[in-house]
């Protein structure tokens, strides 16, 4: 059975060509305005790669913030969506089956899930700031006029803890600005960055309960300064699957070949 | 967005007695406004004051009651955003309780709301206030209201009940110590009431009022108990617009009549497998006051089947219960016979309050997420909607170890932030995106748009 998983996000559409259980192809994209015809294009990119066309998917799920745009819309006319966390959930087992708490960090929002067989049994989502998301690393990126892909390797350069505040992402980049006025090194500052989103989503995380084994997926996950401060706060050690970025979409087209779920 | 899925429906109605509701609601606040145009007295205090008492001052008095004036400001938005402006540039922080924030306001604008959103000029000061120091607000709230007045020349005089003595700590009976401290403030009260208008006190009134109140927060707990039915004949969301009249006059006899005409309906409803959600096929309850301008979430959740049945808040605010040790819940029986003096009618009305469910939410965290537990079973519940209601600190402490305590026992909880008053603190957008999660997570998919 060929399915797909598309996973419309806040930065990047994502999606995951699924034959029998196996990945055969995969493509992401930037979103722009119009997330219709972002998520196409990706989803066209995917199937280019796969070597199929939309008729030879049996069937497509869509997730992420915008996951409602493709749903029986053409070309990808998605027969369902589901929401993030169901996704993440599925996506993680598929890969990890002995994951039982998913860590989701993506643009917009961060996630803890604990999970049963691939199953949700609770979840908790940051609220209303994007402090505890990967927008937090870009803006801050921004304020210390370093590249987004450096703020994890400067991070790591690092092996002084300076407290900061990440309650808010507004009140946060006067903070940097204070630091880097304070001539605070940029390793330091990125590092305290990084330890302020990690002690944010692990207190998050902590409200569901933290079970091994811990996964830990999304945009996020490609950041090296990311993964040592969270496994500190959490007092677990985390795993990356490969290609965590594409957990969600590929959960989303697991969900697809189980439509009787 | 799943593709739509079949379910079979049973057959829904209207409520019949709707519309008195909405009459006796909408005559509650312009009686008050216009109490003097008859002669009458005006007080103002909580839904939680021993209301019977000043009715022993005579037939034209008149009161509002501040958490339901609270609310009503919060259901039209653009009036709450005034008061919350006005009471912030008065110097009062965000922070605090937001029904008092929104009375406030509207004492500061000078302006004084109906039930239909009709803006009033004039905000009607009450002649005497008369409340009861529930939580860390209430006795605060008051004394500036008295402030607020004596700014724009009415000096109000207040008299507050401390009633801080808990939840009957045995089930079978309140301690003496703790009726007798509360008795003995009435009593004080009475004479206070007498002396600050210069009325007779009628004790024969005061009976009266006392049987009313007993009566009507019994029926009330009738009416939520038949919501144990599958399907439900009564969803929270109308039950809110229901409840309300205790909260406003639970003393009155119109109230008495418009419970038990209401009771007989939802009887007839259940025995005729009327439901208040065709589709119903999730059952759930929530806890401590909604974000009243953001109704629709409970629209929203009957888009997936999940029909909200009530809660420890809308049965035990205003309903009277007998909680036995065993956990069930049986709606308060009536005492055999009404009180006949004002010593009998104090005894009565301060045991009988004494038993109001709601006091486990300020006082035994442990005991209220117990309640929670035997409504979930009772009501054949399969999740609960647990409110962080940022705009009550009464009502929303210890929440979260409601929370724990709910899934230790394997009952499926959802937590969303919000505030029943302030709609800066609740974001619906979000709420319902994570809403839409739970309901996936506990395999539902939508029905209908």
């Amino acid at each position: 059975m060929i399915t797909a998983g598309v996973d419309v996000g806040a930065k990047f559409a994502k999606v995951v060509i699924l034959k029998d259980g196996q990945v055969i192809a995969r493509a992401k994209a930037l979103v722009g305005f119009d997330l219709l015809k972002s998520a196409t294009v990706v989803f066209e990119t995917a199937l280019k790669d796969a070597g199929l066309s939309r008729g030879d998917i049996q069937r497509v799920v869509a997730t992420g913030m915008g996951r409602n745009i493709v749903v029986q819309k053409p070309p990808i006319s998605a027969e369902e969506a589901v929401s993030e966390v169901v996704s993440a959930a599925a996506g993680a087992f598929h890969v990890i089956p002995t994951a039982r708490t998913v860590i989701d960090v993506g643009a917009e929002e961060g996630r803890g899930i604990k999970v049963e067989g691939g199953k949700v049994r609770d979840f908790v989502i940051n609220e209303r700031c994007a402090a505890g998301a990967g927008t937090f690393i870009e803006a801050m990126a921004r304020a210390l006029e370093v590249k987004v892909e450096d703020m994890g390797p400067l991070a790591l350069k690092s092996v002084n803890t300076i407290p900061m505040n990440a309650q808010c992402c507004v009140f946060a980049e006067s903070e940097v600005v204070s630091l880097i006025h304070s001539k605070i090194s940029k390793e330091d500052v990125s590092k305290a960055i990084h330890d302020a989103i990690a002690g944010r989503i692990s207190s998050m995380v902590l409200r569901v309960g933290v079970e091994k084994d811990v996964v830990l997926i999304g945009g996020v996950a490609l950041d090296p300064g990311f993964k040592p401060p969270l496994e500190k706060e959490l007092k677990a050690s985390v795993v990356i699957p490969g290609y965590p970025e594409y957990v969600s979409a590929l959960g989303a087209a697991v969900i697809a070949a189980n439509p009787a779920r | 967005m799943a593709p739509a899925v079949e379910v079979n429906e049973y057959p829904s109605e209207p409520l019949r007695c709707w519309d008195q509701a909405k009459n006796l609601r909408r005559d509650y606040y312009e009686d008050y406004l216009r109490a003097h145009e008859k002669g009458g007295l005006r007080w103002a205090g909580g839904a939680w004051s021993f209301s019977s008492v000043p009715a022993g001052l005579g037939e034209d008095v008149y009161c509002i009651t501040g958490e339901p004036y609270g609310a009503t400001i919060a259901f039209f938005k653009d009036f709450a955003a005034k008061c919350h402006d006005a009471t912030e540039a008065a110097g009062f922080p965000r922070t605090l309780c937001a029904y008092m924030r929104n009375y406030w306001g509207s004492i500061l604008l000078d302006k004084y709301l109906l039930t239909d959103g009709t803006v009033v000029d004039g905000y009607p000061p009450p002649d005497f206030i008369w409340q009861d120091h529930i939580c860390c607000s209430h006795g605060k709230w008051y004394q500036l209201v008295k402030w607020l007045e004596q700014k724009r020349g009415k000096d109000v005089p207040m008299y507050c009940v401390d009633v801080s003595v808990g939840y009957p700590s045995d089930f079978a009976a309140e301690e003496d110590y703790k009726v007798d401290y509360i008795i003995g403030q009435l009593n004080d009260g009475i004479e206070w009431l007498e002396k600050t208008t210069g009325r007779k006190y009628n004790d024969s009134l005061l009976c009266d009022a006392v049987w009313n109140e007993m009566n009507a927060t019994s029926l009330w707990a009738e009416v939520c108990a038949l919501n144990k039915a599958v399907p439900a004949p009564l969803d929270e969301k109308t039950m809110y617009s229901l409840y309300v009249m205790g909260t406003l006059m639970k003393h009155r006899p119109e109230c008495v009549a418009f419970y038990r005409t209401l009771r007989d309906e939802v009887q007839d409803r259940v025995k005729r497998g009327i439901a208040a959600v065709s589709t119903e096929r999730f059952r759930v309850i929530t806890d401590t006051q909604p974000p009243w301008g953001f109704l629709k979430i409970f629209r929203e959740m009957e888009k997936y089947g999940a029909v909200s049945v009530g809660s420890l808040y809308t049965f035990g605010l205003i309903g009277m219960w007998q909680y036995l040790p065993d956990g069930t819940w049986i709606p308060k029986p009536m005492p055999p016979k009404k009180p006949q003096t004002r010593e009998e009618a104090l005894q009565a009305i301060v045991r009988w309050t004494l038993h109001k469910p709601e006091w486990a939410h300020f006082y035994q965290p442990e005991l209220k997420t117990k309640m929670m537990e035997s409504i979930v079973k009772q009501w054949n519940v399969n999740a609960v909607l647990l409110h962080y209601n940022r705009g009550c600190e009464g009502l929303s402490v210890h929440i979260a170890e409601n929370r724990l305590g709910l899934m230790k026992e394997g009952i499926p909880v959802f937590p969303f932030e919000g505030n029943m008053g302030d709609e800066r603190d609740f974001d619906l957008t979000g709420t319902m995106a994570r809403l839409t999660a739970f309901f996936e997570s506990m395999g539902l998919k939508k029905l209908k748009e």
